[in-house]
């Protein structure tokens, strides 16, 4: 634009109300500048607070409050016959050990209702971390062990500062003798902040505490998997065929609007098809990975399709013409010199499909990935959940500590993704060429 | 036994490829100018002879296989088994497979137990005469293609043309999808359709799916009017589209016209970083953070929000579509003409003036396109709405209030216990086809209008 400065000056204008007239024009314009701003502003206040909730909801997920308690494992309970045969000791009743170690921790606690409040202060799943640390330690039977077990979700909060104590008792989930135990423990200096690795090796669990991401994670690595095998081949092919072979005429014209068009169907269709035909048409198992994969699988096709396109139409034509020049066939070209030009564009493009796909819950939820499963999947045709339907079902959850396991499977979940899209980023800025 | 037969597969291959090569160059006693095709043609020639069919003999069975052997059970099972009605004998089937492999059956009964012991032993000939053709197939392959080559063989022309075949058939996928798409949901609708009126589907008013599954329970009346369902969509979207369009467009024409380079190159990624975000993270977002917020404030000054509000996920989604709406508007703003703009700014106008009065309507078919994509977008997403929108299909134009989607219905009415064949699950069906006819045809006008007006600027 030109200068202001001389445009305002009045012997430029012939009247009084031009000079008003063009003042009014800059403070529009300026107005104009200033919701510009304010848009651009809007959106990145938006992203701001979203990450900055999901962190806040969901750090203290990462660690995790432990009792370090001394248990009696008296020989008679773990292993009587004194056999020392793992197998045995597997078996014992680590409940009762439990139970023997509260008993003897709080000797007054003797009425019933305030013993099963004393229960639920750890973990019901105590006895597990119990057992193996005795399995990972044989020679602890028959002796007094300290071993760390978790707290219950809900005596984790409290340390974690989620309960108010001020509030009446009626209205708390921890009540006070609860309270009163729980600082004893902790004054005795038995309570203990660690990582969470729990979260990180199991599955899911009806108990916030023991509940884990690693069985969504597995099943969405299994699910991914299926995908990229499916998708990337035939992807791939279709756009060779596309770009290079098909002549022009009205079937490869459908083909291309086809695929537009699919690119824009909302995801849920893709289940529905799911499920309408590899579930009740072939019978292929449901919440498995194998289909969960298959509907993925062309839900990203016309992505990974279009991308490949795009990156065959970017090699050059003298690239063809040299090849076909020296007397290669139009396969041998294609295959020899093309195809290893555009491979990287290819490539970008399917890990930017993939990490749709792993972002994607919608159509898993048709095909029946939804359900609760403890289990990490051991392979393509075992139930399954994947990362975002685990954070879908913790969501649901009414218990608060399910709430920060949803806000740390989220910055899981988005950590992979940022990884995936840094990889296409990192190909795209490594092997680009302009010619 | 998949795995087996697939690992021999590719060893016959690759012995194949060796075969046909070392055959060719002997013929030629290593003169390779006397043959027609490199060497290596006439491997893949072998190659193809071996692999091909011994495949496409694998694919049939796998999908044939259970035909048969369903028919051999129920050929030997009791009577009481056969009279089921085929929904029962399908479920029956489907639980004998189970057992038989180790899965989970829905049931375990002593006749589904003694059909899947029969399963079981037939299912292991199959597996074992499928490995036994499949690898004498390819041996037989083998020797054939091996025997016919010969220096002049046009190896190469024969694979080329294979290769030809084998990409023409995976870019009929992607028709394939939108056939099997149109089908399933069109089988199911029309059956849907059978039992509830067209009409009273697309005009009732009173949206109730719960149906008696068994005779004894008492369940809803089975009301399917959709008209709430669309309603609630429609609000929903226009919400969503009061916070994109506005936040969207303005970012793109601040971007492309005022911003300095360096800001576009950080603010650009950053905005791409919304579009990247998953659903479920914006439902969770929606559903613990907004909504309770907008409650909250609400209550402050004395107003009623629901807290499955239309607002909170029209909001939210509003967010998820602005890196949609600015990147689309981006790159229609970018395709108007720099001579339009230089003309403008010679007569004077500013750049406001420039971009309302002369680039807007210039670029308005292809903002109109990129709204209706984002508006297709908004109507067929479904996780925000589904964790942040409620449920009950309330016909009402208070965004305070709960409404409900097609989406989150056909979720709700295919999630969890289904009785496959209720009119409620193929109700689900028949919205799906709605949905999908409503998206395409938005987007079919979208892409036109949007092409149209490249056209005239190229």
């Amino acid at each position: 634009m030109t200068d202001t400065s001389i445009l305002s000056k009045t012997d430029y204008h012939t009247s009084e109300q031009a000079e008003r007239l063009l003042k009014k024009r800059y403070r529009s314009e300026a107005r104009f500048i200033f919701y510009g701003r304010l848009a651009i502003i809007c959106a990145l206040l938006i992203l701001v607070t979203l990450l900055s909730s999901i962190f806040l909801q969901g750090y203290t997920s990462f660690y995790q409050h432990m009792a370090i308690l001394e248990f009696d494992l008296k020989q008679e309970l773990v292993d009587p016959q004194n056999t020392g045969d793992p197998e045995v000791i597997a078996k014992a009743d680590y409940r009762t050990i439990v139970n023997n170690m509260l008993r003897e921790k709080f000797p007054d606690v003797t009425v019933r209702r305030d013993r099963k409040a004393l229960k639920d202060i750890i973990s019901s799943g105590s006895d597990l971390f119990v057992r193996s640390a005795v399995m990972a330690d044989l020679s602890l039977v028959g002796t007094r062990a300290t071993i760390a077990v978790p707290l219950s979700d809900d005596a984790d909060s409290v340390f974690k500062g989620f309960i108010d104590r001020t509030l009446p008792e009626d209205e708390r989930r921890v009540k006070d003798n609860q309270l009163g135990w729980l600082d004893q423990l902790s004054e005795e200096g038995r309570i203990e902040s660690r990582f969470n690795m729990t979260f990180f090796q199991v599955g899911d669990s009806r108990e916030p505490e023991l509940a884990g991401i690693w069985g969504a994670v597995v099943g969405s690595a299994l699910t991914l998997v299926v995908t990229l095998l499916i998708s990337f081949p035939l992807g791939v092919a279709t756009a060779i065929y596309l770009e290079e072979f098909a002549p022009k005429n009205r079937w490869t014209d459908l083909i291309e609007v086809n695929i537009n068009n699919l690119a824009a169907v909302p995801s849920i269709v893709f289940g529905l098809l799911g499920l309408a035909v590899f579930l009740n048409f072939f019978g292929l198992p449901r919440s498995a990975p194998l289909v969960g994969g298959l509907v993925l699988a062309l839900m990203t096709l016309p992505t990974i399709i279009i991308a490949s396109r795009a990156s065959l139409k970017a090699v050059p034509p003298s690239i063809r013409e040299g090849g076909l020049g020296v007397g290669a066939s139009h396969v041998q070209t294609v295959f020899h010199h093309v195809l290893p030009l555009a491979m990287p564009g290819m490539m970008t493009g399917t890990i930017i499909g993939m990490a749709q796909a792993l972002g994607e819950t919608a159509p898993l939820l048709m095909i029946g990935m939804v359900a609760f499963i403890v289990d990490v999947p051991t392979g393509i045709t075992s139930p399954a959940t994947v990362l975002p339907v685990q954070i879908f079902i913790w969501a649901d959850s009414p218990e608060r500590a399910f709430v920060a396991k949803t806000g740390g499977a989220i910055m899981v979940l988005l950590s992979f993704l940022v990884i995936m899209n840094l990889i296409a980023v990192m190909l795209r800025r490594r092997f680009e060429r302009r010619w | 036994m998949f795995l087996w037969i697939a690992v021999a597969l590719l060893l016959i291959i690759m012995g194949a490829y060796y075969t046909g090569r070392g055959r060719a160059v002997s013929s030629v006693s290593g003169n390779y100018t006397a043959l027609h095709s490199l060497p290596s043609y006439h491997g893949y020639y072998v190659a193809l002879w071996a692999g091909l069919p011994a495949f496409i003999l694998s694919i049939i069975w796998f999908f044939v296989a259970p035909q048969v052997l369903e028919g051999i059970v129920l050929s030997q099972a009791p009577e009481s088994v056969t009279s089921l009605p085929p929904e029962r004998l399908q479920v029956f089937m489907a639980d004998v497979a189970a057992i038989a492999q180790g899965g989970i059956p829905s049931q375990v009964t002593p006749e589904r137990e003694a059909a899947a012991e029969i399963y079981g032993s037939y299912l292991s000939v199959s597996n074992w005469l499928m490995f036994a053709v499949a690898i004498s197939l390819a041996v037989a392959g083998l020797t054939y293609g091996r025997a016919r080559i010969r220096p002049r063989l046009r190896a190469r022309n024969s694979v080329e043309s294979m290769v030809n075949l084998v990409l023409i058939i995976c870019s009929t996928i992607a028709i394939l999808t939108t056939v099997g798409i149109v089908f399933s949901l069109l089988f199911e609708a029309l059956r849907f359709f059978a039992r509830v009126p067209f009409t009273d589907f697309l005009f009732g008013l009173q949206w109730s799916p719960q149906t008696a599954i068994r005779a004894d329970q008492v369940g809803g009346s089975g009301e399917f009017g959709a008209v709430p369902i669309f309603a609630g969509t429609f609000l929903i979207t226009l919400i969503a589209m009061f916070v994109a369009v506005p936040i969207g467009l303005m970012s793109a024409i601040y971007l492309s016209d005022y911003a300095s380079n360096s800001v576009r190159s950080v603010v650009k990624p950053i905005l791409e970083i919304l579009a990247g975000v998953p659903t479920v993270v914006y439902g969770f977002f929606a559903a613990l953070t907004v909504a309770p917020t907008l409650r909250a404030w609400g209550g402050s000054i004395g107003l009623d929000v629901a807290s499955e509000s239309a607002l909170a996920a029209g909001l939210v989604m509003g967010v998820m579509i602005i890196p949609f709406v600015s990147s689309l508007s981006d790159d229609v703003i970018n395709a108007v003409p720099q001579s339009l703009r230089d003309a403008s700014a010679g007569l004077g106008a500013t750049n406001s003036e420039t971009i309302r009065q002369v680039i807007l309507p210039a670029a308005l078919p292809g903002i109109v396109g990129a709204i209706l994509l984002a508006v297709s977008r908004a109507i067929g997403e479904t996780m925000i709405v589904v964790m942040a929108a409620g449920l009950a299909a309330n016909l009402t134009a208070n965004p305070l209030e709960a409404v409900t989607t097609v989406t989150v219905q056909i979720v709700t009415l295919l999630v969890g216990d289904q009785e496959f064949d209720s009119a409620k699950t193929l109700a689900a069906f028949a919205l799906g086809l709605t949905l999908f006819a409503v998206t395409l045809v938005l987007n079919v006008i979208a892409l036109r209008i949007v092409q149209r007006y490249r056209e005239k600027y190229d």
